[in-house]
């Protein structure tokens, strides 16, 4: 708004037309128009609604959450059947939104990293396999790589009754890792932990053996900093890890096993099944967006003066010491911001699940309930709301981040 | 400064304003045209051909009623509904007649408020299986991975099935009958599941249709149907009656072919007062008497149309089976013309 | 002394220069290029392996199945015959002639044959009018083009009367009639509330049939054609093009809302931003298929296509909004500072000193907006409209071509790639020119 300020008019009393040519209350005066538009079509829009709904004789109300779905699904992360609520099959749809999209945030952190680095390279040929990995995701489209990856998933895995032997003693297939993980076109089976209560303590010891790793790191960082002593790290942090795990797990008897994925009737069973649908979706996620991510890192690492590299060089630092201790931990500051709203990117994106049918909380809550129930205008109410969160929720961590950022500039 | 592309869209492009309100028949006739729904593409009910022409079993019908109401079968509209907006393009009025192999159920057809004017085709979810996997019968797919179309009630019929056989199964969905038909040719998944009709028609194109069989068992009812907004009677009619003249028309021995010669006059009244020629029934709902006659002519008979679309002579090669009629053992039975 | 030494006495003086000799093998040519560029490391020699064995991998995957692709089909049954006779049973071939024979569909929909010198001519005006916009060099008269060009482009495709366009120009022409005429005499605000207020009331009751009478009196027009005719790729670029235009002003406004004082302004645009931002587009198509109809009187009811580009426009405002802002962000302080100094108020100095400048450090962003938008018009197939992929769909419906899958998609996929990447190039030229002026 414009700054000028005009001497204050002398007593003369308040006059109408001040609202509009006194800067002191036009601003005033149009937010209270704007307020008066927004309210009127907030009114009629809300309007119009219920008098559609009347007209097709429908009602505004949630109580279809309540009622059996109907419907099963295959991949569930919490206990769901057919007989469950449409109310429980949105939160499994939630759940494998979440899934597939976190894991898709890692993925896509770590193909974004490596491309972004290794298209810098000197190494002509990787540099350009890089670019043509790049240019080829963020120049065609999510949906068509989703269909894609799927489908070259399907036809190029075996399917899991060519791991049947014949009489011969042959097979078109085998296990990899000694018979444990069976990569087929209808997913992944990989053995699954089985333990009972003894289990828990197991992981327990495990995540608390994590923390001290931490802890002792912190410290060790500590002492160097503080007292110029240097404290070693890498050989206790190995010997955290593994020790007091391994102790607790041979004393309590072993309570955790593997439970194999074994071929039988039409499928493989035991083990976990990772569906093809998930690991598609993954995949595609994680490389178009690591493409994206790719440019960022690549930006980032430009974007530090060549003066750090050659300082560091001068210094004796080998050329991947320099990236990680040098130009990455600056490049970061510039890398972080576009690269959480990546992955809010990926987590919208994960809706595009449709393609392949992976029952994220679209397909159950925005397809198939909405579909079987007719509550388009409830569900998609509820489903946008849930999208709104989750981004609201990262963009506020990414301000939070930008401010500590922000802070440790000199 | 350019939304000026919008307000032009707006009055001269989106001029389809269709209520939902008791006049469909008036505003189809003022606006020339027929908004017909249809499926974006199902093997021998709806899809374009290179010439950009919609042909299909299900467009037959909107030709037929096109041709009954505007004299022209050519003056179709055909949007292309998922089985996600299909019910709400036609509660919105997008369209004024569904024609997409839906399956009339209670609750579509009392609760979201639309009429079925009839059934064009019976059909029932059934199993393909690949012929390897020897199983002759869908009791014996306990465990088996199935693919199914999402968006329809072929997955409320599929977990029913296999919860009241108490046997486990895994869930494929897909989005698109062409998807479910790549899924299931490289074994992603064991056994296809959908209407019997798109099964075959699925089969029908493989490269060695032999190599795989279906299943005996059909697990529900489908009766397949055009349908109609509540509240509209006439328009109701209509299309209830231009489908149930096509069936009587196969019954009658009336064609394409011979309808104009037939049209003169015959011995038989029912088939002078179904082309108009004794009587006046067109009038009762606001059209002229050649009304039937002129669909007819336009796509043929119930028989006919079956033949041309998805019979045994296409590639697709269904039988008649419960859409013979009823003198020949099937389910087709048209009220009189009275 | 120095006579003793007659040459005589030395040993070997060198009169000619020597030959330059070779570098060794190792430091020259394509060999030391090898080695610098792929062998400089242990880690860099794997990678390069790694690297040749992926590519040979996938060309020895692809290549033999591309090179025996057959064109010249009517079925895919046909395709398979052909390749059966010309190079055994079984072997892979790809089945090009799915392209042969539906390109025109993939390429323009269900629009007539005979009318495709529209929607051709209308990207070439297209072109033609963001030309002024994009490079500096074409003279600055072409702008009166760019204005014209919208109605110019809805004219040529969908056809119809000429007057429809011509009554909503027309209102604009009203509206600026409204501030160059009536401010002087009535002062500037009641000059731009007519200036908003007497279009609209024009728009919605006088231009529909004012342009019927024009169109009895003088029927001049070209043949129309429907919105349930366009498709594959033409559908694509109209959405994603109009998205994009008509998302400007409100995208601008929305930015400059952003940056207000004023309270509930600035919450509201904030809050039109993330809404619009926080949820994925695919939700908003849906709500536009499934939910507008309802948000509108009853009985309205405009197509689908109309639909989509009203949401897709909504949907693109709020980024063009952001990119817009990362614009005035960019401008010095001083350039605001320097506006007020001038004693111009807010809105001139928008439009006379920040919106130009910002808009033109915008314009590598607004573009990498529109190939996002482009690329995202791929989602319109989940509510029903064809698009190429939604084509790709209804193609592999039909018994000819049912079945087919790779073909399609890789054609669709190249045309994608070549839009994309040529304006992804051309918005890289644009920051990197930027970036030389501004230093």
């Amino acid at each position: 708004m414009s700054t000028t300020t005009d001497a204050p008019a002398p007593d003369q009393g308040f006059r109408l037309n001040q609202l509009i040519y006194d800067t002191r209350y036009r601003s005033m005066t149009i937010q209270i128009v704007a307020l008066i538009v927004l309210l009127t079509f907030f009114g009629w829009l809300i309007n119009n609604t219920i008098e559609n709904l009347e007209a097709l004789g429908k009602d505004f109300d949630f109580g279809f959450l309540g009622q059996r779905a109907g419907y099963d699904i295959n991949q569930v992360l919490i206990p769901y059947d057919s007989g469950s609520t449409h109310g429980r099959a949105a939160l499994v749809g939630i759940l494998n939104t979440l899934l597939v999209a976190v894991l898709g945030c890692i993925l896509a952190t770590v193909v974004g990293v490596l491309a972004g680095v290794l298209r810098l390279s000197k190494n002509w040929v990787v540099g350009r396999l890089m670019t043509v990995y790049v240019e080829a995701f963020r120049n065609i489209p999510l949906l068509l790589w989703i269909i894609l990856i799927f489908a070259l998933m399907t036809e190029a895995t075996p399917q899991p009754r060519a791991f049947l032997v014949d009489e011969s003693g042959n097979a078109d297939a085998s296990m990899l890792l000694w018979d444990s993980v069976a990569i087929t076109n209808r997913g992944v089976f990989i053995p699954a932990p089985v333990g009972g209560a003894a289990a828990w303590f197991v992981v327990g010891v495990f995540l608390a053996s994590i923390a001290a790793i931490f802890l002792w790191r912190r410290y060790a960082v500590k002492k160097l900093l503080d007292e110029g002593k240097v404290v070693p790290t890498l050989l206790p942090s190995i010997l955290l890890f593994f020790v007091p795990t391994l102790v607790v797990f041979f004393l309590l008897g072993r309570p955790i096993s593997l439970a194999y994925p074994e071929l039988g009737g039409f499928n493989f069973n035991g083990g976990i099944q990772v569906r093809n649908s998930l690991v598609a979706l993954w995949l595609a996620l994680s490389l178009y967006t690591g493409a994206f991510i790719a440019e960022i890192v690549r930006g980032g690492i430009l974007a530090i003066s060549k003066g750090q590299t050659e300082a560091a060089y001068a210094l004796g630092l080998r050329s991947g010491v320099t990236m990680r201790l040098v130009i990455l931990p600056q490049a970061l500051r510039v890398i972080i911001p576009p690269l959480i709203s990546q992955y809010l990117n990926l987590t919208k994106n994960s809706s595009l699940a449709i393609a392949v049918g992976y029952m994220d909380v679209r397909s159950t809550l925005g397809g198939i309930t909405i579909n079987q129930t007719g509550k388009e205008l409830e569900g998609m109410l509820l489903l946008g709301l849930f999208y709104l969160l989750i981004s609201l929720l990262i963009s506020g961590a990414m301000n939070i981040y930008n401010n500590r950022v922000k802070l440790k500039e000199r | 400064m350019k939304t000026s592309v919008l307000f032009g869209a707006l009055t001269v492009a989106g001029l389809a304003a269709g209520t939902a309100s008791a006049q469909t028949l008036a505003d189809v006739q003022e606006a020339g045209v027929l908004d017909c729904g249809v499926a974006t593409g199902l093997t021998g009910f709806a899809s374009p051909n290179a010439a950009g022409e919609w042909e299909g079993f299900d467009v037959s019908f909107c030709r037929a009623v096109a041709a009954a109401v505007l004299d022209d079968p050519m003056a179709v509209n055909f949007v292309p509904t998922t089985g996600q907006t299909r019910f709400t393009a036609l509660a919105s009025g997008e369209v004024d007649l569904l024609a997409r192999n839906t399956t009339w159920t209670f609750s579509r057809d009392v609760d979201l408020g639309f009429e079925f004017v009839g059934v064009n085709y019976y059909d029932g979810q059934g199993f393909m299986v690949p012929r390897e996997l020897g199983v002759t019968s869908a009791r014996d797919l306990d465990g088996a991975t199935v693919c199914i179309q999402t968006g329809t009630t072929t997955e409320l019929n599929l977990a029913d099935y296999f919860r009241v056989n108490n046997i486990s199964y895994e869930p494929v969905p897909v989005e698109t009958n062409a998807e479910a038909q790549q899924q299931y040719l490289a074994n992603a998944c064991d056994v296809y599941t959908t209407d019997a009709s798109g099964l075959a028609a699925t089969r029908a194109t493989f490269e060695n249709p032999g190599d795989h069989v279906i299943l005996p068992e059909i697990i529900s009812k489908e009766p397949l149907g055009p349908l109609v907004r509540h509240g509209d009677n006439q328009w109701g009619d209509i299309a209830r009656w231009t489908l149930n003249a096509l069936i009587a028309a196969e019954e009658l021995g009336v064609t394409s072919a011979n309808v104009a010669e037939l049209a003169e006059g015959t011995d038989n009244p029912e088939i002078n007062r179904l082309l108009g020629t004794e009587g006046d029934l067109g009038a009762m709902f606001g059209l002229d008497s050649d009304w039937a006659q002129r669909a007819i002519a336009a796509v043929g008979n119930y028989g006919e149309i079956f033949e041309q679309n998805i019979g045994e002579s296409t590639p697709i090669g269904l039988a008649r089976g419960l859409n013979a009629q009823w003198t020949e053992g099937g389910l087709l039975y048209s009220p009189p013309f009275r | 002394m120095a006579d003793m030494h007659s040459e005589a006495d030395l040993a070997f003086v060198r009169e000619t220069m020597l030959a330059q000799k070779e570098p060794p093998i190792a430091e020259q040519g394509a060999l030391k290029w090898l080695r610098e560029n792929l062998f400089s490391s242990w880690l860099n020699a794997i990678l390069t392996v790694l690297s040749l064995l992926l590519v040979y991998w996938v060309l020895a995957h692809t290549l033999p199945w591309l090179l025996r692709g057959v064109w010249d089909a009517g079925s895919l049954a046909e395709c398979r015959e052909i390749r059966d006779a010309r190079y055994g049973d079984g072997v892979d071939a790809a089945c090009f002639a799915v392209i042969t024979d539906r390109w025109q569909q993939l390429l323009f929909g269900f629009y007539p044959r005979e009318l495709y010198w529209r929607p051709i001519l209308a990207l070439l005006c297209f072109f033609a009018a963001i030309a002024p916009v994009l490079f500096a060099r074409v003279p600055r008269q072409m702008l009166g083009f760019t204005v014209a060009a919208p109605f110019l482009i809805f004219l040529l495709l969908w056809g119809g009367t000429i007057w429809g366009p011509l009554t909503v120009a027309l209102g604009f022409v009203i509206g600026w009639a409204c501030i160059a005429f009536l401010t002087k005499p009535l002062g500037r605000l009641v000059a731009t509330i007519a200036a908003v207020l007497l279009p609209i009331i024009f728009w919605l009751f006088l231009a529909g049939p004012l342009a019927r009478e024009l169109g009895n009196i003088l029927p001049i027009g070209l043949e129309p054609v429907g919105s349930k005719d366009f498709g594959g790729f033409m559908l694509s670029f109209v959405i994603g093009v109009a998205g994009i235009i008509l998302s400007l002003p409100l995208g601008i406004l929305l930015a400059l809302g952003r940056q207000s004082d004023l309270f509930l302004i600035n919450k509201v645009s904030v809050g039109f931003i993330e809404l619009i931002r926080g949820v994925p587009l695919i939700v908003w198509l849906f709500t536009a298929s499934l939910l507008l109809n309802y948000f509108l009187p009853p009985g309205t009811n405009f197509d689908i296509m109309l639909r989509v580009i009203i949401m897709v426009t909504l949907f693109s405002a709020a980024y063009i909004a952001e990119v817009v802002r990362g614009g005035l962000a960019a401008l010095p302080k001083g350039q605001y500072e320097a506006a007020d100094a001038l004693g111009l108020d807010y809105w001139q100095s928008m439009r006379l000193i920040i919106l130009p400048q910002a808009l033109k450090i915008a314009i590598p962003g607004i573009v990498s907006t529109f190939i996002g938008l482009f690329k995202d018009t791929t989602l319109v197939v989940f509510i029903g409209l064809l698009d190429p992929i939604g084509l790709s769909n209804s193609i592999r419906a039909t018994t000819d071509w049912n079945g087919i899958y790779w073909e399609l998609f890789l054609f669709i996929g190249i045309m994608f790639w070549i839009f994309c990447f040529s304006m992804s190039r051309y918005s890289m030229y644009l920051e990197r020119k930027l970036t030389r002026e501004h230093r």
